[in-house]
C-alpha cells in the first residue's frame, strides 16, 4: 500500500514538471474572440505539451503589427489571418516554409503555390449584408438586393461598414467590388456609398453586431457573424447581393525565426486536420477540406454561387496602394482606431 | 588660509543629511527614468521619420496639412470647454449644498456623487447608448439628434468629471470664516451681495482649479469618445488610430506633443492660480456652521436629489444593460454576459490582471511616493537637485495617460535600452501607473508632512537617533491614514484607467478596462457593460474596506490628536 502511494507520488512528480514545461506558442490571430477559447482548448488537447497564447486583433492591426515587428518578431505562428495578409508577409520573406501533413487534402485554391508551402487556407469568409428587419419596418425601408441598392438616399446615415485598413472583412468587401466592377467604377461606387455610411468600424463583426442591435439598419459584414447573430435571435435578414460578393481565406503559417519550430509545425498539422476543420465548420460553411461537412446552421446556400472572381495574389500585391487610396478618400469618417 | 575659509562656510553634512540626500537622488533617478526620459524620447521622435532620420518639422507640417487631424484638435478643445462650462456651475451648487446648507443626508449625497470615480469612463458612455442610442429607451427626447458624436461625449464627460470638480470645490468652500458672514449680516448686506462679495471670492481659485482639472480630463480622456464618439474624431482617439491602427509612431508622437500643449497650459495656469491663493481662513477664523433656511435649503435639496438620481440612474442603466440577454430584442435577464471567456480570449483573467496591477501599484507606489516626499520635504533646502526633483514630482499631473503610454513604447521598446526586458510585462504597467498618478499621492504626502513639526527630527537628532528611526517610529505611524489614502487612490485609478495601459498591455496581461474597450469595439455592448460593472464593484469594495480600515486605523494611531 505504502509502496503504491510512493509510486503514485513519484509518477505525479514526473508528470508535474512535464506539465510545467509546456511549450508556449505565441499565436497571432484575427479569429473571432468567441472562437478563440474553442480552438485553444482543442489544439492544447491534441498537442498536449503546447500552450497557446493568443494575440488577437483585427486583421489590419495584426498585419501592421507583424510588419512592424519584422526585425524583432514576437509571433511563433500565425493562425487565422487573411490570405491577403499572408501573401504580403510571404513577399517580405517572413514565412517559414512547411507543408503540413494533410495539406494535400485541401482544395487546390486553399494551398500556397510554393513547395514546401508557405501558408495553408483553412476556411473562406464571404461578405454579407445584415439587414435589420425591425428597423426597416420602423423606418419603412426597402429591402436591398444588390450593392447598388445601398446607394438609395433612404439609407443615408444608416449603414455601417468595416474600415478595410484595419478589418479583413472590409478589405475583402472592397476587393469584391474591385473584381466585379473594375477599378474606376469601384472607386466611384464607394464614393457614392460613402454618402450613406454612418461609420467605418475597426472590426469586421461590429457592423453586423450594430445592425443586429438596431443601432444601424444595415451592416456590411461577413457570413459567419451574420449567421451566428441570426441564430442568436437577432431580427436580421442576411442578404447576399446578387451582383457578386468578395471573399477571403483564413489561413495559417509559421513565422520565420520562431524558436519553437517543432511545436509550430505540429500546430500547423493540427490546423489542417479533420478535427480542426470540424471546429471551423461550426462557424464557416466553406471549408478548406472537402471531406469535412460544415455543421453551421441556417447558412444561406446562395453564397457559394455568387462569389466574385477575386485574384488573391493581385489584391495582396496591391493591398498597400488600395488602402492608401481608401484612407485618402474616406478616412475622416472612420471610427477611432483604424 | 583662503581655502580653509571656504571650507568653514560650507555647512557640515551629517549622516542623516547624506541619507536624505541619497533618497532625494533616488527619487530623482526614478522620475528621470520613468518620466523624463520617455517624454524626451517622445519629443525627439516627433522630429524623425520612420527610418529614424531627423526631418525637422516635416511631421508637424504633415499634421497641419491633414484636415482630419486638425479637425480633431478643434473638436477636442470645444467639447472640453463646453463640458467645463456645464459641469462647474452644477458641481459648485452641489458643493455649496454640501458645505453651506443644512440639508439632510449629506453623507449619502457625497457618497453617490463620488461613484463615477470608481468606474471606468466608458461606463456612462455605454449607459447613454442604452438610453439614447438609435434603439435607446429615451431616444425620442433627442428629437432626431444622434447621441453618437459631440452630444454623447459632452453628456458622458459631465457625468465622469462631476466628482472631480465637486471634490475641489467642496474643499474650497469648506474653509469659510463665519465672522465674515456675521459682519455681512450686521451690515444688512443682501443675500446676493454676500454671495458675490464673500462666498465667491473665497472659492475663486477653487473654481479656476476645478475648471482646469475638468478641461484636462476631457481633452485627454480616451474611453468616452471611443465608445460614443461615432465618426466625430478627437485628439485622444486620433493618437490611438495613428499608433495602434497604423503603427505610425512618429505621427503618434506629434499628436502626443500636441495633446501635451493644452494640458501644460492648464497646468501652468493652475499653478499660477494656486500661488495667488491667499489664506482665507486665518488662525482666528470661526468655522461657519450653516443654519436652517428653508428658502435656500429646499431648492438645494431638490437639486441634490436630482443629481443623485441622475448618477444612480446612469449607473443603474449600465448595470441593467449588462444583465440583458439580447438588447434591445430580448430583455430577459441573464448572467451570460459575465461569462467573459466567450467574448474575449483572456476572459476573467483580465479582471485578475487588473487586480494584480492595482495591488502592486498601491503596495509599491504608496510607500515609495511617501518616502520620496519625506526626503524632499526634510532634505536641506536650497540644493538645486532637491528643487528640480520637487518640480519633477508635480509634472505627471500635466501629462495625459495616452502621451505617457506612447512615450513608454518609444523609450522602453528601443532595442538599445537596457530596460527593454520590462516591455510587455506587468511590471511596466505597474511602473507606468505609479508615475501616471504620482502627483496626487505626492501632494497628499507633502500636506501631511508639513503638518508634522520638523522639531521631531531636531529633537531626535540631538538625542543621536538616526533619521530613519524617527521616520519609522514617529512619522510613519502618525501618517498611516494618509498613506492608506494614497494607496487606495492608486488602486482605484489603476483599476479604472484605460488611457496609458491601452498601449502597453501584452499577451496574457490585458487589464479589464482595456477588455471593456475591446469588447465594445467588437460590438459586444452588454459584456462590455458587464466588465465595467465588475470594475466598479471591485473599486467600490476596496473603497468600502478603506472606510472601515480608516476608522480602525485612526482610532489606533491618531489618539495623540485628542486631548
Amino acid at each position: 500500500m505504502l509502496r503504491r502511494t510512493l509510486l503514485a507520488a513519484a509518477l505525479v512528480a514526473i508528470a508535474l514538471p512535464a506539465e510545467a514545461q509546456r511549450t508556449r506558442l505565441t499565436v497571432y490571430t484575427a479569429f473571432e474572440n468567441d472562437q478563440l477559447p474553442v480552438f485553444k482548448q482543442a489544439a492544447e488537447a491534441a498537442l498536449r505539451d503546447v500552450e497557446i497564447v493568443w494575440v488577437r486583433d483585427s486583421t489590419g492591426v495584426v498585419t501592421t503589427r507583424l510588419l512592424a515587428e519584422k526585425d524583432n518578431p514576437r509571433a511563433d505562428v500565425i493562425w487565422g489571418l487573411s490570405v491577403f495578409s499572408l501573401i504580403r508577409l510571404e513577399a517580405e520573406n517572413m514565412l517559414e516554409p512547411y507543408t503540413p501533413k494533410d495539406a494535400m487534402a485541401l482544395r487546390p485554391q486553399f494551398r500556397s503555390a510554393r513547395d514546401p508551402m508557405t501558408w495553408v487556407g483553412l476556411d473562406a469568409f464571404v461578405s454579407a449584408v445584415c439587414f435589420n428587419t425591425a428597423v426597416a419596418r420602423q423606418r419603412n425601408l426597402p429591402r436591398p438586393a444588390t450593392w447598388d441598392d445601398l446607394l438609395n438616399p433612404a439609407f443615408r446615415g444608416l449603414i455601417a461598414m468595416p474600415n478595410p485598413a484595419s478589418s479583413g472583412t472590409g478589405l475583402l468587401t472592397v476587393a469584391g467590388w474591385l473584381a466585379t466592377r473594375g477599378e474606376q467604377a469601384a472607386w466611384d461606387y464607394m464614393t457614392r456609398l460613402h454618402e450613406n455610411i454612418a461609420v467605418y468600424t475597426h472590426s469586421g463583426s461590429a457592423p453586423c453586431n450594430n445592425a443586429a442591435r438596431g443601432e444601424y439598419a444595415i451592416g456590411l459584414s461577413f457570413d459567419m457573424r451574420a449567421v451566428a447573430l441570426k441564430n442568436q435571435g437577432a431580427p436580421i435578414e442576411i442578404i447576399v447581393p446578387t451582383d457578386g460578393v468578395g471573399f477571403d481565406l483564413e489561413a495559417a503559417a509559421i513565422h520565420r525565426g520562431t524558436r519553437q519550430l517543432e511545436a509550430a509545425r505540429r500546430l500547423m498539422d493540427f490546423a489542417v486536420s479533420k478535427e480542426a476543420m470540424a471546429l471551423y465548420g461550426r462557424y464557416y460553411a466553406l471549408l478548406g477540406r472537402e471531406d469535412v461537412q460544415p455543421t453551421v446552421q441556417n447558412y444561406p446556400p446562395e453564397f457559394a454561387q455568387r462569389l466574385a472572381a477575386v485574384d488573391f495574389a493581385k489584391v495582396a500585391a496591391d493591398r498597400d496602394r488600395i488602402l492608401a487610396e481608401w484612407s485618402r478618400r474616406f478616412d475622416a469618417k472612420s471610427a477611432p482606431r483604424n | 588660509m583662503a581655502v580653509a575659509a571656504a571650507v568653514t562656510i560650507r555647512p557640515v553634512w551629517s549622516v542623516d543629511d547624506r541619507l536624505l540626500f541619497g533618497v532625494v537622488a533616488a527619487a530623482g533617478s526614478f522620475l528621470a527614468v520613468f518620466l523624463l526620459f520617455p517624454l524626451a524620447t517622445l519629443f525627439l521622435e516627433s522630429f524623425r521619420d520612420q527610418r529614424g532620420a531627423f526631418v525637422g518639422l516635416a511631421n508637424y507640417l504633415r499634421y497641419v496639412e491633414t484636415p482630419a487631424l486638425v479637425d480633431s484638435l478643434w473638436n477636442s478643445v470645444w467639447t472640453a470647454v463646453l463640458t467645463t462650462v456645464l459641469v462647474i456651475p452644477a458641481a459648485f451648487v452641489f458643493a455649496y449644498a454640501m458645505t453651506r446648507s443644512a440639508i439632510p443626508g449629506k453623507a449619502l449625497f457625497r457618497a453617490i456623487a463620488l461613484i463615477p470615480i470608481l468606474a471606468p469612463s466608458l461606463l456612462p458612455a455605454l449607459a447613454l447608448i442604452y438610453l439614447f442610442g438609435n434603439q435607446g429607451m429615451l431616444r425620442d427626447l433627442l428629437f432626431g439628434h444622434s447621441i453618437y458624436g459631440p452630444l454623447g461625449i459632452v453628456v458622458a464627460q459631465v457625468f465622469y468629471t462631476f466628482p472631480h470638480a465637486f471634490l475641489i470645490l467642496a474643499t474650497a468652500l469648506s474653509g469659510a470664516d463665519a465672522r465674515l458672514y456675521e459682519a455681512a449680516e450686521a451690515l444688512r448686506a443682501s443675500r446676493l451681495r454676500v454671495l458675490r462679495t464673500v462666498t465667491l471670492p473665497t472659492a475663486r481659485y477653487g473654481i479656476v482649479s476645478a475648471s482646469f482639472v475638468v478641461f484636462t480630463l476631457v481633452i485627454t480622456d480616451f474611453g468616452i469618445p471611443k465608445v460614443i464618439g461615432g465618426s466625430f474624431s478627437v485628439l485622444a482617439t486620433e493618437v490611438y488610430k495613428q499608433v495602434v491602427g497604423q503603427q505610425n509612431f512618429q505621427m503618434g508622437a506629434v499628436v502626443g506633443v500636441v495633446l501635451l500643449i493644452p494640458a501644460l497650459v492648464a497646468f501652468a495656469a493652475d499653478q499660477w492660480a494656486q500661488r495667488r491663493q491667499v489664506a482665507v481662513v486665518g488662525a482666528r477664523a470661526v468655522p461657519y456652521v450653516p443654519k436652517r433656511r428653508p428658502w435656500r435649503d429646499g431648492p438645494l435639496l431638490v437639486f441634490c436629489v436630482l443629481v443623485a438620481a441622475l448618477m444612480i440612474g446612469l449607473v443603474g442603466v449600465a448595470v441593467w444593460g449588462s444583465l440583458v440577454t439580447f438588447w434591445p430584442w430580448n430583455l430577459a435577464l441573464t448572467l451570460r454576459n459575465y461569462a467573459f471567456g466567450s467574448f474575449i480570449a483572456e476572459g476573467w483573467g483580465t479582471w485578475w490582471t487588473s487586480v494584480r496591477l492595482s495591488l502592486w501599484t498601491a503596495l509599491i507606489g504608496a510607500p515609495l511616493i511617501f518616502v520620496f516626499a519625506y526626503a524632499m520635504e526634510r532634505a536641506r533646502k536650497g540644493a538645486v537637485l532637491a528643487s528640480l526633483v520637487r518640480f519633477l514630482a508635480v509634472v505627471p499631473l500635466a501629462v495625459p495617460g495616452l502621451v505617457l503610454g506612447i512615450a513608454y513604447i518609444l523609450f522602453f521598446n528601443a532595442p538599445a535600452n537596457p530596460l527593454v526586458f520590462l516591455y510587455g510585462t506587468l511590471a511596466i504597467l505597474v511602473l507606468n501607473s505609479i508615475v501616471h498618478f504620482y502627483t496626487v499621492g505626492h501632494l497628499a504626502s507633502l500636506t501631511q508632512l508639513k503638518s508634522l513639526d520638523p522639531e521631531f527630527e531636531a529633537v531626535s537628532a540631538s538625542l543621536k537617533v538616526p533619521v530613519w528611526r524617527t521616520f519609522a517610529a514617529v512619522i510613519l505611524p502618525m501618517s498611516l491614514p494618509v498613506l492608506l489614502d494614497v494607496a487606495i487612490y492608486l488602486f482605484v485609478n489603476a483599476m479604472t484607467t484605460v488611457s496609458a495601459v491601452v498601449f502597453l498591455y501584452a499577451p496574457g496581461i490585458m487589464p479589464a478596462s482595456v477588455a471593456v474597450v475591446q469588447m465594445d469595439e467588437a460590438g459586444f455592448a452588454s459584456p462590455a457593460a458587464a466588465m465595467a460593472t465588475v470594475i466598479l464593484l471591485t473599486s467600490a469594495a476596496v473603497k468600502g474596506l478603506h472606510v472601515a480600515a480608516d476608522g480602525w486605523l485612526s482610532a489606533r494611531t491618531q489618539a495623540w490628536k485628542q486631548r
